[in-house]
């Protein structure tokens, strides 16, 4: 069964469209990603997935129920973790988990139970009995994630999961992350790190201004719309717009950023080799495999974090 | 007939428990500091009926009720500081605390990604306001009774209307804070409950306002919590008390409903 069915899904908020008309599908066990710069629509997406947001308009399935008229019947099947923590600051760390537990209804008994099974997931069982303010970001964001996790949900929402976290939380988030896929649950997350999305989804959509641009594999996707190697430049200048007519024909494709020039091309270090025979000298080079940044450079023309 | 029914009531039943898992996660933030909370809250009312009632009372002398009994000033001050300490426990809890939570704390939104319903969470912190300001009533019927201002049947009856009263309240609390856009509004909440609080025939009869104001009075929801306390303390009740009683479920049931659907409008988005 498809966990989740949408079919020209649309949400307007008063004065512009924030969702504008996506198709998307995700089957049972699948790592699902939301890829897009801010402002393109993830959340919007997440918040009518998780049923606190009702479609302006097309349609919606979620676990083949309508989330507008059973909402409550599908949240408890849902685990959420929101962009921003929402946790309850006047509880400990503990009751986050037992407290949040009761909502869905689970027997305090259980509830306890899953608790210190979660808090040891985490890795927080020593912090179990701290509150939460004092918590570290990566930190606060584990405990949002084993609260979603509490009802044993059948699909995991993670709105920007490790957005704001330094990359030693980021990692570990991650790792925790990548068990729960191996556990078999569907993971369903929105992220504006290429990195996150290519090494979190099996599958993932491409979104920009409300709309999806592409949809596929990281793999894929990257063999469809890009090259196999980008060689980064930079010039020694104020601006770089100069030298790209000189790269001229070096490559599939040449991308000027405000700092840097981009060379798409497959074998990077052939395109070095020619860009010295040129006589051009750029202060920094760097030849690295293709990503999904650069997907969405090529289908947008912008980059995803600005 | 038992299939149109039966749905509705497991529903009903299930709003029902989990307005009480809202219950209690109120119950799992109280700390071990709460109990001087609860005194402040408590001694508020007594403190009013000692200075007010006692103090001033002495210099007032007796009063004459509308039906003609003569009764010290102070049992006629005292139900009418049970009202208004209903009237701010409720006030306090839904509106401050409500709003606070709603908007600054996010809690809301953290519980709505469950099973819960708006409405749910409403009544659950209805509820649990209701608990509290439960407390203080019964404490201070109590005091009423070892001074000799009412008789404990009559207590036992006051503490049912100190009860509707905070629930009345309570619900127009949270609506109103639903329409608030930031702290500076709760100033504007704060002013009409003292205003409430000091001309809503608490400290003299509303008889003795000229006409005009006094039908103003008699409207407000304060002067219908007093009236139906002090009718029930002082042993004059009659058929005249359930238009109160009709007044205050009516604040009760719009309050809520108000309070629902607008959290479902701010938080549903």
């Amino acid at each position: 069964m498809t966990l989740i069915h949408a079919r020209g899904l649309v949400k307007r908020f008063e004065g512009f469209t924030a969702v504008d008309g996506i198709d998307v599908d995700v089957q049972p066990g699948e790592a699902f990603g939301f890829l897009g710069p801010n402002g393109a629509g993830k959340s919007s997406t997440m918040r009518m997935i998780g049923c606190v947001s009702p479609p302006t308009g097309g349609e919606l399935r979620i676990l083949g129920m309508d989330p507008v008229r059973e909402g409550p019947k599908i949240r408890a099947r849902l685990g959420v973790c929101p962009q921003l923590d929402n946790l309850d600051l006047e509880l400990t760390v503990r009751e986050n988990l037992t407290t949040y537990a009761r909502f869905f209804g689970i027997p305090r008994k259980v509830a306890r139970a899953r608790a210190d099974e979660l808090l040891d997931f985490v890795q927080l069982t020593e912090r179990a009995d701290s509150k939460v303010e004092p918590l570290s970001g990566g930190m606060k964001r584990r405990l949002t994630i084993a609260r979603a996790l509490v009802n044993e949900p059948e699909i995991v929402l993670l709105d920007e999961p490790t957005t704001g976290l330094d990359p030693q939380a980021r990692h570990l988030v991650w790792e925790r992350l990548f068990r729960l896929k191996q556990q078999g649950v569907t993971l369903v997350l929105t992220t504006h790190y290429m990195d996150e999305a290519e090494q979190l989804c099996d599958r993932l959509v491409v979104m920009d201004a409300g709309k999806i641009v592409a949809e596929g594999s990281p793999r894929a996707l990257i063999d469809r719309y890009s090259t196999r190697e980008v060689v980064e430049l930079r010039f020694a200048a104020e601006s770089q717009e100069p030298f790209a007519s000189k790269l001229d024909g070096i490559g599939e494709r040449v991308e000027v950023l405000p700092d840097r020039i981009l060379l798409y091309v497959e074998h990077g270090d052939e395109a070095v080799a020619e860009v010295q025979g040129r006589a051009l000298s750029p202060a920094g080079v760097l030849v690295r495999r293709s990503s999904l940044e650069d997907v969405f450079l090529t289908l947008t023309g912008r980059t995803l974090v600005d | 007939m038992v299939t149109l029914v039966l749905p509705r009531l497991i529903s009903y039943e299930g709003a029902a428990r989990r307005s009480g898992y809202v219950v209690e996660r109120n119950a799992a933030t109280l700390s071990r500091s709460y109990w001087l909370v609860m005194i402040s809250g408590f001694l508020e009312p007594v403190l009013y009926l000692f200075s007010i009632g006692l103090g001033v009372g002495s210099l007032v002398g007796d009063l004459t009720l509308p039906d003609g009994r003569v009764i010290e000033y102070a049992a006629f001050v005292a139900p009418a500081m049970l009202a208004s300490s209903s009237m701010t426990g409720a006030l306090s809890e839904t509106t401050f605390n409500f709003f606070g939570k709603m908007k600054f704390r996010k809690l809301y939104d953290g519980m709505l990604a469950t099973p819960v319903r708006p409405i749910e969470i409403a009544l659950g912190e209805l509820a649990w306001a209701m608990a509290r300001g439960n407390i203080y009533a019964a404490a201070f019927l109590v005091i009423m009774v070892a001074m000799d201002l009412t008789t404990p049947a009559r207590a036992v009856l006051a503490f049912f209307a100190a009860i509707l009263v905070g629930f009345a309240f309570g619900g127009l609390g949270m609506a109103l804070s639903t329409y608030m856009k930031s702290w500076q509004d709760f100033d504007i909440v704060v002013s009409v409950q003292f205003t409430l609080f000091l001309f809503s025939g608490t400290f003299v009869p509303a008889t003795s306002y000229p006409a005009a104001l006094r039908w103003l009075v008699e409207a407000t929801p304060l002067y219908r919590a007093v009236d139906l306390i002090r009718a029930l303390t002082t042993g004059s009740a009659g058929w005249f008390q359930l238009l109160d009683i009709a007044y205050l479920l009516a604040a009760l049931a719009l309050g809520l409903t108000i309070a629902g659907r607008r959290m479902g409008k701010l938080l549903l988005k």
